[in-house]
């Protein structure tokens, strides 16, 4: 932290924030419980703990920091095309370890392109971020010998988790594992944005200028989270190839990218449990949708978009600020202004 | 020598066409600085309604543009009546997320009706083939689009510059407020000129069908080079747009010519590059508000 001295106030204030809430607690115990409960549908389940570690690092960005990206795929698919070339060519057997490194190199990537994305405006924010997802892309179009092109990687065999657990076809370690990295991968976030660092990355996304003036080294912090939120995309896209053993192409797709904003923007943007929830609903929708017509289930979506944003999503998150009251209470007092101020 | 000239005949053809779909997207994203990422959406509208006609109900093709031009231009015009009103004064993220979802719907939409395959639109005869001018291969049909489009930008830049409308969207872009102080009536001109964009994009993409193709994903496929016509271009006029989307037709076309294995990296990547190098685009002067 800068020569801010940390008041006491303010040390009771963050404290008072990172308090661990009731609603938090039985939103991970249900989540757990999942594992024994709904034992038939662990496929979809993984699937949601991967898609939600994905918004995560979306909210990271965009609800603390106010970088609007339309490109995060392309940190997922460094994340699943490295577990997967890692996982082919032996690199590196264990599922844990190839899953860190893919996650560093999704972060290196993240590094040397935040420097491009937090120059200019959104707009110019935009257009970066989806350029980057779509070069990545072309790329590994381009290099078809290692990617597989159109293909996809053929023949990912996922070594046993910790040289033990084997990847069964129910999917049931690979759920167990994919909802561990979540949750700790969680508590890491639900560290960074309630301590100091994460106070200072949301007076930037308030005010950009006015943060600048009180001597938050603006550029150096927004660096920083973006790297961070490369790495989370990273590990989900890692999850992504080590559960079902694929990567292709459409990884880096910009569809993946705008699915992602809508899972978040459905969650709520800028609590952290915004993205879990998003990415559940939106499955369970499209799993709801796409069982009654599989190919328009788009359609669908977009409604849901323009409608959310008709309404308005402040106002949407009045309405819900009973789900809130349990998950964090200290919201009402907040999302009045970042919600609504953030984007203004 | 003589296929460098083909390149880049057919390059600038493809620019041209850029430019006509694109120049709506100029003024609403460029202009009142609302990001609009359906603009594609009325491409492709304009571009369905031109090959219905024109397969279905025996329309002669030169009867399907105009059509497709009023079809897509009233469709723009209820849309922004309706919805897109609502959005101009919302974060960007906002605009985003509800242009995102209007593509979604138009995608899944036309792939409903239409059919996820390919639509051709067939030609008159006159219109295909090529011939030889000083032995540089001339397509008919290129040779017809870049005088269609290069007579709508002659005409635009004359709207724009010389009639009272135009000086009319200029002040309520400016200013909006001081516009309507001045008894402009501002959301008016906006409409009408969202009307415009959208037949304009519609036109192109009955233009377009043959060159760029014409499938229910053809608003996401071509969002990117739209938006690029108008950041790289900038938005102080309509020469920047323009220039800009000459050079990305004629790159284009080159790239897939000389490095086809390449694809359009070349493209994004000079793009991220002169977005970094010039954050207001090559043309553009204004400051980014």
């Amino acid at each position: 932290m800068t020569p801010l001295n940390p008041t006491t106030g303010i040390d009771a204030e963050l404290r008072r924030l990172s308090r661990w809430r009731a609603g938090e607690i039985a939103f991970w115990l249900l989540a757990a419980s999942a594992i024994v409960l709904v034992s038939n549908r662990y496929l979809i389940l993984t699937e949601i703990a991967w898609l939600g570690l994905f918004a995560l690092s979306l909210d990271l960005i965009l609800g603390y920091a106010g970088i609007i990206s339309l490109g995060q795929a392309a940190f997922f698919g460094v994340g699943a095309y490295a577990a997967g070339l890692l996982a082919k060519h032996g690199l590196i057997n264990e599922p844990v370890l190839a899953l860190l490194a893919a996650g560093l190199a999704a972060m290196l990537l993240g590094f040397a392109t935040s420097f491009l994305v937090i120059r200019g405006g959104d707009l110019s924010r935009l257009m970066v971020t989806l350029g980057i997802a779509l070069v990545l892309r072309e790329l590994a179009n381009r290099f078809s010998d290692i990617t597989g092109g159109f293909d996809g990687l053929q023949g990912i065999t996922i070594q046993p988790l910790l040289g033990r657990f084997e990847f069964d076809l129910y999917g049931k370690v690979g759920f167990i594992y994919s909802l561990a990295v979540l949750f700790i991968l969680f508590l890491a976030a639900r560290r960074i944005v309630h301590s100091p660092f994460g106070l200072s990355l949301r007076a930037i996304r308030n005010n950009p200028l006015r943060a600048a003036a009180l001597g938050i080294p603006v550029n150096r912090r927004l660096v920083m989270i973006y790297t961070i939120a490369a790495f989370y995309a990273g590990i989900a896209g890692a999850l992504f190839t080590q559960t079902t053993a694929l990567a292709s192409l459409d990884v880096f797709s910009f569809e993946r990218s705008a699915d992602l904003l809508v899972m978040l923007v459905i969650g709520g943007v800028g609590y952290l449990y915004g993205g879990l929830i998003g990415a559940l609903i939106f499955k369970l929708l499209q799993d709801r949708i796409a069982t009654l017509t599989p190919q328009y289930w788009q359609f669908w979506i977009g409604l849901i978009l323009v409608v959310i944003v008709l309404i308005g999503r402040d106002r949407m998150h009045r309405w819900a600020v009973a789900v809130r009251t349990g998950l964090g209470r200290p919201f009402e007092k907040r999302t009045a202004s970042p919600a609504v101020g953030a984007s203004e | 020598m003589i296929t460098l000239l083909t390149i880049l005949f057919d390059g600038i053809a493809y620019g041209m066409l850029l430019f006509v779909l694109a120049c709506g997207l100029a003024v609403t994203l460029g202009l009142m600085n609302f990001v609009n990422l359906a603009h594609g959406a009325f491409a492709m509208a304009g571009g369905y309604v031109c090959a219905v006609l024109v397969n279905t109900y025996g329309f002669p093709f030169t009867a399907g543009l105009p059509i497709a031009f009023v079809v897509s231009a009233a469709i723009g015009f209820l849309m922004e009546r309706l919805l897109y009103r609502h959005v101009y004064r919302r974060s960007h993220l906002d605009q985003v997320l509800f242009t995102v979802g209007l593509v979604f719907m138009a995608v899944a939409g036309v792939d409903y009706v239409m059919g996820s395959s390919q639509t051709f639109i067939r030609l008159p005869d006159s219109l295909q083939g090529r011939f030889d001018l000083f032995g540089v291969g001339i397509g008919r049909y290129r040779l017809m689009i870049i005088v269609i489009c290069g007579l709508l930008t002659l005409a635009l830049q004359l709207i724009l510059s010389r009639t009272r409308f135009g000086s009319r969207l200029r002040a309520a872009v400016d200013d909006p407020q001081v516009a309507s102080g001045l008894g402009i009536n501002v959301p008016w001109v906006f409409a009408l000129t969202f009307a415009f964009g959208s037949g304009l994009a519609g036109l192109g993409g009955a233009l377009g069908a043959e060159i760029l193709g014409l499938d229910p994903s053809f608003p996401l496929k071509f969002m990117i080079y739209f938006l690029i016509v108008v950041t790289v271009g900038g938005a102080s006029s309509i020469t920047g747009p323009f220039l800009a989307s000459l050079l990305l037709g004629v790159a284009d076309v080159a790239g897939k010519y000389y490095v086809p294995k390449l694809g359009a990296f070349v493209i994004y990547t000079l793009m991220i590059v002169i977005l970094i190098w010039r954050p207001n685009g090559l043309f553009g002067r204004t400051a980014q508000r």
